[in-house]
């Protein structure tokens, strides 16, 4: 076998089961960066024998038990570790049997998202280490998406693998008393990487453009980990209609189109249709929540495919439930656009004045959507100032190209 | 695993704390513990006011009054617990009486995950 065969024989082991295999060995140690050290030299170790000794037959098995080897030596020659060696042993064991049982090994990556997710985590690093954990994306790459340097970044996880090895922080599922609120914690983290990467997808070089595709396979995978819990399959579908959208976001020039504009022939139905599905599946549970309402209200803007037009009645109904579970200042803003579109426009900027200053001083898209109404109103002046001041706070080019545009409508 | 759930009070919570209500809450806490097997040692402490540092510098002992130093917050007790992991840590702080009021901060006890690690992957 060629060294080009086994270096591809090793990528497709990573990409299907990198997150499976790091998850089996956290899980039983309580040490993320162990699991992955062992895991890495698996990884180079199969790149070595592969070649001379072919594919084994069992590619994850022979990775997991090369990594237990390298979990012995390195509890053998940490001397700080000695004590654990005999954890390490049955750990050990256990891959072994796994390994030569003809079944595979359990998947723990659930427990592992609530460990990335868990209170006790800084928030800013949950969604970093779910990212390298569960998916494996190196340091480097996860570090451009946040617009940090690869050192703060590498700095953020290991101190965020520390701090879980020697907390003790659990690899359990929580018990169904704290789970809505532990589950809601792993949507945010998750969530919060698409729309990282959903503010700057108008440029495919970035590596933020990547972001939003990954986060989607996070939240593919919290669906089929968790398939009876309605507001992961409420993420998924939310992603997915925004994602459907993606390339019609921006003209063949790359110009900004708003939603309302975009040609609807250029949304993937595909991906409409998996997400209307999941959201189908979702509502039988009968227990509704944020993500869910969130993707029903893009679940509406989708139907302009179909029906031409969009009910923003419907709409505003919608952002009202969801500001009674879950108030916020992007759907406050959200649900004066959808007001003024339904022809209540004095209504939608009663709603926006009513917004404390404090929380709107340099929130663009309250401007944004100000600057919008007041045009409609024909209060032109007023317009130019707010969109003005709107296209100042985007750092998306084309957003500010496009608000501009608008601004100069006024004059 | 064992941790440390160390009680940190402003001023004034920590010259309000001798009351009869709290002092009875501060036991029942420590009872709760006890019964439920999880319980080191611990207790509270008086005001910075009563302590007295000590160190050796160049081979002498040094001796001072205080720390006097101005804080925001002052460690007011401490208690050593022995449970599987964090989230059981966490629950037990959480029942704390000054939980409501005051901070209770959860450290973990110096290489305490090595020694539990047994407990844990059972």
């Amino acid at each position: 076998m060629s060294e080009t065969g086994a270096h591809v024989a090793v990528e497709a082991a990573v990409r299907n089961s990198y997150g499976r295999l790091i998850a089996y060995l956290a899980a039983r140690s309580g040490d993320v960066a162990a699991a992955e050290d062992a895991l890495g030299d698996a990884l180079v170790a199969a790149l070595r024998r592969w070649p001379e000794e072919g594919v084994p037959r069992q590619p994850e098995a022979w990775l997991l038990q090369a990594a237990r080897n390298r979990l012995i030596d390195a509890a053998r020659h940490d001397e700080v570790r000695r004590r654990s060696e005999e954890t390490v042993h049955r750990i050990a064991d256990q891959a072994r049997q796994l390994a030569e049982s003809q079944g595979g090994f359990p998947d723990e990556r659930l427990k592992l998202l609530f460990v990335c997710a868990h209170p006790a985590i800084d928030p800013a690093s949950r969604t970093p280490l779910m990212l390298q954990t569960v998916l494996g994306i190196d340091a480097a790459q996860i570090a451009s998406a946040f617009l940090v340097s690869p050192a703060a970044m590498s700095q953020r996880l290991v101190r965020a693998k520390t701090k879980i090895r020697d907390a003790g922080i659990p690899f359990r599922v929580p018990d169904p008393a704290d789970e809505s609120e532990r589950i809601s914690f792993v949507l945010d983290a998750i969530y919060s990487a698409y729309t990282a990467g959903w503010d700057r997808a108008g440029d495919a070089g970035s590596a933020l453009y990547g972001l939003a595709a990954e986060a989607v396979a996070l939240g593919r995978t919290l669906v089929e980990l968790m398939p009876a819990e309605p507001e992961a399959r409420g993420l998924l579908a939310l992603m997915l209609h925004c994602e459907a959208r993606r390339d019609a976001r921006y003209s063949a020039s790359g110009a900004f189109i708003p939603l309302d504009q975009q040609d609807t022939s250029r949304w993937q139905r595909p991906m409409i249709d998996e997400a209307e599905a999941h959201l189908r599946t979702a509502a039988t549970e009968n227990r509704i929540g944020r993500y869910q309402l969130e993707a029903a209200i893009q679940s509406i803007h989708a139907e302009r495919a179909v029906r031409g037009s969009t009910d923003w009645p419907q709409i505003v109904l919608l952002y009202e439930g969801l500001l009674q579970i879950s108030p916020g200042i992007g759907s406050e803003v959200s649900r004066a656009v959808a007001l003024a579109k339904a022809d209540r426009l004095p209504e939608g900027l009663a709603a926006l004045d009513a917004i404390p200053e404090e929380r709107i001083v340099s929130y663009q898209p309250y401007w944004a959507a100000r600057g919008h109404l007041l045009q409609w109103l024909g209060r032109q002046e007023s317009a130019l100032a707010a969109l003005t001041r709107a296209a100042s706070l985007t750092d998306d080019p084309a957003q500010r190209e496009y608000l501009f545009r608008r601004a100069a409508e006024c004059q | 695993m064992k941790y440390a759930l160390l009680v940190h009070h402003t001023p004034e919570h920590f010259d309000n704390r001798n009351n009869a209500a709290a002092l009875a809450a501060g036991r029942a806490y420590g009872e709760a513990l006890q019964a439920a097997g999880v319980f080191v040692g611990g207790g509270g402490l008086e005001s910075p006011r009563a302590a007295t540092t000590v160190s050796i510098r160049d081979g002498k002992r040094q001796v001072q009054d205080g720390p006097y130093a101005e804080s925001k917050e002052y460690l007011a007790g401490f208690g050593i617990i022995d449970v599987p992991d964090l989230d059981a840590a966490l629950e037990w702080a959480a029942r704390h009486p000054a939980a409501s009021y005051a901070s209770i901060e959860v450290r973990p006890l110096l290489g305490s995950h090595f020694s539990s690690a047994e407990k844990k992957s059972s």
